[in-house]
């Protein structure tokens, strides 16, 4: 009787060569024969491919700024040194960008790492759960006392990053909104603020050092009152500079009081819980 | 599968992002739409909320492909937790997967990958179809992937292979004639015959899709592309298939070089004037049951060139 061909020594074969850096030779003589067959090629690629189009989809942004042909390149190395470990797709390249920090190829654009993270976190808010926002007015009523003291927690689809170095955050919007001129209006760090509106979709806007001082200090759970003298340094060190998109940044003055307003009326917090003078039921 | 929803679906369309708003406003007979659910397994955001926009409209399938559920690896139960709560949000009408595997050491190709079809993988199947009915709690439908290996050792026929799946396990299929077309091609068989081998009873659904001629080996190889329109030849095998079985929700895959969703509603018409020509009408199914009639063991969209990314295009910024 023939010997029953082991499951799982056949799926390991068959994985070792889908994953393999370079297909096998179809006439090594060592290889399994449906290896030579001109359909094993067809799973290798479909795999790879689907792979690197995951991350073309997850990196706008970066497929703009380097090219297609570029990009791909760069992605299926990232394949083959780090495999999908979430079986959704929307959710593979993680570590994406910090392996186009350490591509040789790319050194000469120190900026891509921090536009692909901009990436990144636009699809983080698009995915993120839904909750209900805070707004400006519903801090109206508070006695300075319980503001000072207040933990504000953040809208799940909130995301942000401040770069201090490099206009990472104009350059992903020059990519994302196909400016007709790419180059940023200045070269100095500036940041992006994602939110989504009350119909889902995801919108952007610069964001100050002093927004994202703010921002940073209550997601790591500090009293309001605390996170706002942290804002005001922030933007007491930073005022003597020219922000040039002081027009349409939510955050451009010094006054950490008109940073909060700015971020609370782009609902970027939530309702917090029942333990805060912010509900009806408090003081228990 | 959901009884009282399934018994009204005539032929559907995979459903793309950039059809979402012309989907809603479609008031067809018999029209419903086909999803991957890898897409929508989010915590919130545009693509629930879209998802929910066309469920209020038209009735759903979850079509996964990640589940792989003849791999070496255990099912993810966080992936089965996800998708359970899909399901109660949606509500679909059909849930299906593949007979097929992805997944190894915690690591996912985005493929159908084939299996050899023994009573190892007979056993594995069984147990892990039971462990995701018994959570969904409900029927779910197993599809014939497309074949480009001619592999050693197999002790069924694939069509005996998943008939004996469905009666140990409680579940249906969904025959996916493409696949068969394209599979006999490869492989070199007589599609007809296969597709004839096919439980009918056990048969939920039926997939039609277009394929391609590989770039490098031209007609010899037939690529399972979901990239054009039905071809000819396979819409030849489904209008006998119908005749033969009676109708059964037939779905459209279109995944490559997307039409407008007016050319797709088109081609979609003809599947559904074959239904009503084959007798369509609202289709009774018996309710998922566990484990089915066990008898002894005696004796596995597919969508080449991306499985699941084509629905990852055209998001909306």
């Amino acid at each position: 009787m023939k010997p029953q061909l082991d499951l799982n020594g056949f799926q390991h074969t068959f994985w070792a060569a889908l994953w393999a850096p370079e297909p096998a030779p179809a006439s090594a003589e060592t290889l399994p024969e449906w290896q030579t067959q001109p359909g094993w090629q067809v799973y290798r690629n479909t795999v790879l491919k689907g792979c690197v189009d995951a991350l073309q989809a997850n990196f706008p942004a970066v497929t703009t700024l380097v090219g297609e042909a570029c990009f791909r390149a760069c992605a299926l190395d990232y394949v083959h040194a780090h495999p999908p470990r979430d079986r959704r797709l929307l959710c593979y390249g993680d570590g994406f960008p910090d392996f186009l920090g350490r591509c040789a190829a790319l050194v000469s654009l120190p900026y891509l790492p921090g536009v692909a993270r901009l990436d990144w976190l636009w699809n983080q808010s698009h995915s993120a759960a839904e909750a209900p926002r805070l707004w400006p007015e519903d801090l109206g009523g508070l006695a300075a006392v319980d503001l000072a003291a207040l933990r504000l927690p953040l809208h799940p689809a909130t995301r942000w990053a401040w770069f201090a170095d490099l206009p990472i955050g104009s350059l992903w919007r020059a990519a994302r909104e196909h400016w007709d001129d790419p180059n940023p209006p200045h070269w100095q760090g500036d940041g992006l603020l994602f939110t989504r509106t009350q119909d889902g979709a995801v919108q952007w806007q610069p964001l100050s050092q002093a927004a994202a001082a703010l921002l940073d200090a209550c997601a790591r759970g500090l009293p309001l009152g605390v996170a706002l003298e942290q804002t005001l340094e922030v933007a007491l060190r930073v005022a003597p500079q020219t922000d040039p998109d002081a027009g349409t940044n939510p955050a451009p003055g010094p006054d950490p009081a008109q940073t909060l307003h700015a971020l609370l009326s782009l609902g970027v917090f939530c309702r917090p819980s029942v333990h805060s003078p912010l509900c009806p039921e408090y003081p228990a | 599968m959901d009884l009282t929803q399934a018994a009204g679906l005539g032929a559907g369309l995979g459903l793309k992002p950039a059809h979402y708003d012309a989907a809603c406003a479609c008031s067809a007979s018999g029209l419903w739409f086909e999803v991957h659910p890898e897409n929508h397994l989010v915590e919130g955001g545009p693509r629930l909320a879209w998802l929910e926009a066309v469920r209020e409209r038209h009735p759903l399938s979850l079509h996964g492909v990640s589940m792989s559920l003849a791999g070496p690896d255990e099912p993810d139960p966080l992936h089965l937790e996800r998708l359970a709560a899909l399901c109660e949000r949606v509500q679909p009408a059909l849930v299906s997967e593949h007979l097929a595997w992805s997944v190894l050491d915690g690591h996912c190709a985005p493929d159908l990958l084939p299996i050899v079809r023994n009573r190892q993988a007979l056993v594995r199947l069984e147990r892990r179809i039971d462990q995701v009915q018994e959570r969904l709690q409900r029927r779910i439908a197993i599809e014939n992937p497309s074949h480009y290996l001619a592999l050693p050792g197999h002790e069924w026929e694939e069509a005996d292979f998943l008939n004996t799946l469905a009666r140990r396990s409680g579940c249906g299929l969904l025959l996916d004639v493409n696949n068969v077309y394209v599979s006999a091609h490869n492989l070199g068989f007589d599609p007809w015959p296969v597709l004839c081998a096919f439980d009918p009873d056990a048969v939920l659904e039926i997939h039609l899709a277009g394929h391609h001629a590989d770039p490098q080996w031209g007609e010899r190889l037939l690529i399972d592309s979901h990239a054009s329109a039905v071809s000819e030849g396979v819409w030849r095998l489904y209008q006998r298939l119908i005749e033969r079985l009676g109708p059964r929700p037939t779905l459209i895959e279109r995944d490559g070089d997307i039409p407008p969703f007016a050319d797709l509603l088109l081609e979609r018409a003809r599947a559904q004037r074959g239904l009503e020509d084959a007798g369509w009408h609202p289709l009774g199914v018996a309710p998922w049951h566990r484990g089915g009639t066990a008898d002894a063991v005696g004796q596995q969209d597919s969508t080449r060139w991306g499985v699941q990314t084509d629905a990852f295009g055209g998001w909306p910024a």
